[in-house]
């Protein structure tokens, strides 16, 4: 397996670290052995073909499933002792439908915890930071998809997370939600320096939000490709038609035809 | 309004009805007797005989029943739907006696608790009981998974997680349950009161009336158990709706 830019973090740099890990379901192996390194700070999108492995990864990762093997380690700690935010793919499913979504949002600093003065501190710093003008009084199904994921976001981001996981954050969005969302998710997380892995479906979204871009392979999983993306931030939609982000692209484009879809 | 008017007409229609029955003498008038004639006995029974004390027996047996099997099935089910496995090991115990009639029970709940008030209510309570476990338990075996998932990523522990997610996501069917538990016992106990010695509630007065001929005041406490019937039913669909404001978004 290639190990694009892991072997260069050093140490106290790497955020993540993984080394062999080891997943399988009714024998068929997902992961056998798998190692990565993530650097402080950095958004790492995974992208791969429906079914290799890319919630799994990230469900082990946040703690949500076990390995079958290796470790997971976050500065030495394991996933519980560390804060961490997770945005799910399906929002409808992941807010709870029976809190207005500023409760939401208050929902895991409640169980930090946190004094409420300090709670409604950090929500007005969030609405601040999202630009938020809908009521955040309403219950999620009064919002539009766009509206409750960034709730969902915000509701992550409050604990102020070490790590983010994000699942397919967008996939259940329209193109222009989806654009706006992903601008004020760039804003923010390049602020805050939170350490994100981010699933993604979409090449051009794993680029344009990515410090870093994994491709993975179908089953049994390997890294295809570790791609440095290296273009300035902020990234606007401007940056998509830009040379350095379609050269990029065609390239990640070239090594899925030939790895990924294994048509080669 | 036109929400309103609709199940009016279809009263009246089934009141115009019977009315023409009585009139065409379709049936002998002792067995069935005019609307009038019924509103009438059921009227005086009301105002000086002992109706108004027979309905709220009924209601409150059934109430007591309701609650006490709430209490317990509940959060029992509650507890046992969050270990399906647990669950699965009493499933078979609970559907069986959930498909038993209630009635079959009464001999072995008058040794239990002897003939009187208790008794009553504990049928009821029983078979209320398991229905709303019954429900309580699915509506948490069927909670949304990425929810439960959602409140463990933000620190939720065990106990939190059925108190804030589980309790919530299996509300709707909670309710669902009582609204089945709370006609089951209406049912038992009506029953019950024909039966189990008793000298008062609605169950009691319908055998009564139809021993003693009074057929019009039989269709009237007849009448009494459906309304009854009816009401608690619309309680909970309206509480349904209240407390379940997200349901089906
Ligand atoms: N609980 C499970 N039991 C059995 N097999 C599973 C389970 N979860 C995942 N798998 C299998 O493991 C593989 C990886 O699943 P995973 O959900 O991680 O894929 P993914 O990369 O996230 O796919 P997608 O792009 O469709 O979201 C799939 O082939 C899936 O069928
Ligand atoms: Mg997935």
């Amino acid at each position: 397996m290639r190990q694009g830019q892991g072997a260069a973090i050093a140490p106290r740099d790497a955020a993540i670290t993984v080394r062999g890990l080891r997943k399988a379901f009714g024998g068929q192996p997902v992961y056998s052995g798998f190692d990565l390194d993530v650097r402080r700070g950095d958004i790492l999108a995974i992208f791969g073909p429906n079914g290799c492995g890319k919630s799994t990864f990230i469900n082990m990762a946040a703690g949500l499933l076990p390995a079958d093997g290796g470790t997971i380690l976050y500065h030495g700690r394991e996933v519980r002792d560390v804060r961490i935010g997770y945005v799910f793919q399906n929002y409808r499913e992941a807010l709870f439908p029976w809190l207005r979504a500023a409760d939401n949002i208050r929902y895991p600093l409640k169980r930090l915890g946190l004094p409420r003065l300090e709670i409604e501190r950090r929500l007005e710093r969030l609405k601040a930071g999202f630009r938020v003008r809908f009521d955040l009084q309403r219950y999620p199904y009064e919002l539009s998809g766009g509206q409750q994921q960034l709730v969902s976001v915000m509701r992550a981001l409050a604990v102020e997370p070490e790590v983010l996981f994000l699942d397919e954050p967008f996939s259940a969005l329209d193109y222009e939600t989806t654009l706006d969302l992903r601008t004020l998710l760039q804003d923010v997380l390049k602020r805050l320096g939170v350490t994100t892995l981010l699933v993604s479906h979409d090449l051009e979204e794993s680029i344009a939000l990515a410090d870093r871009l994994l491709m993975l392979t179908r089953r049994p999983t390997t890294v295809a490709d570790d791609v440095a993306v290296e273009l300035p931030w902020p990234r606007t939609s401007a940056t998509l038609s830009e040379e350095g982000f379609v050269t990029l692209k065609r390239r990640c484009l070239a090594v899925f035809e030939a790895a990924v879809a294994g048509r080669a | 309004m036109r929400a309103l008017l609709t199940p009016l007409a279809g009263a009246a229609g089934f009141v115009a009805l019977w009315w023409l029955a009585t009139w065409l003498r379709v049936a002998d008038p002792v067995l069935l007797p005019s609307p009038a004639e019924t509103w009438r006995d059921t009227a005086r029974a009301l105002q000086d005989g002992p109706l108004w004390h027979d309905l709220w027996k009924t209601v409150w047996r059934t109430v007591q029943a309701f609650v006490i099997a709430s209490a317990i099935g509940v959060p029992l089910g509650l507890a046992l739907g969050a270990r399906e496995r647990a669950y699965r090991a009493v499933e078979f115990v609970v559907d069986f006696f959930r498909s038993t009639p209630a009635s079959a029970l009464f001999p072995l709940f008058l040794i239990l608790f002897g003939v009187g008030e208790g008794t009553k209510v504990a049928v009821a309570a029983f078979g209320a009981a398991l229905v709303i476990l019954f429900n309580a338990a699915y509506g948490v075996i069927n909670a949304r998974r990425t929810r439960v998932l959602a409140a463990r990523v933000m620190g939720a522990g065990e106990a939190r997680i059925l108190w804030d997610v589980l309790l919530w996501e299996a509300l709707p069917q909670i309710l669902v349950g009582m609204r089945a538990g709370i006609s089951l016992a209406l049912v038992i106990v009506v029953v019950a009161e024909m039966f189990i010695g008793s000298t008062d509630g609605l169950g009691q007065r319908v055998i009564v009336a139809q021993s003693l001929f009074e057929s019009g005041l039989m269709y009237g406490v007849i009448f009494l158990a459906g309304a009854l019937g009816y009401l608690l039913n619309l309680l909970f669909l309206v509480a349904e709706k209240r407390l379940v404001h997200w349901g089906g978004k």
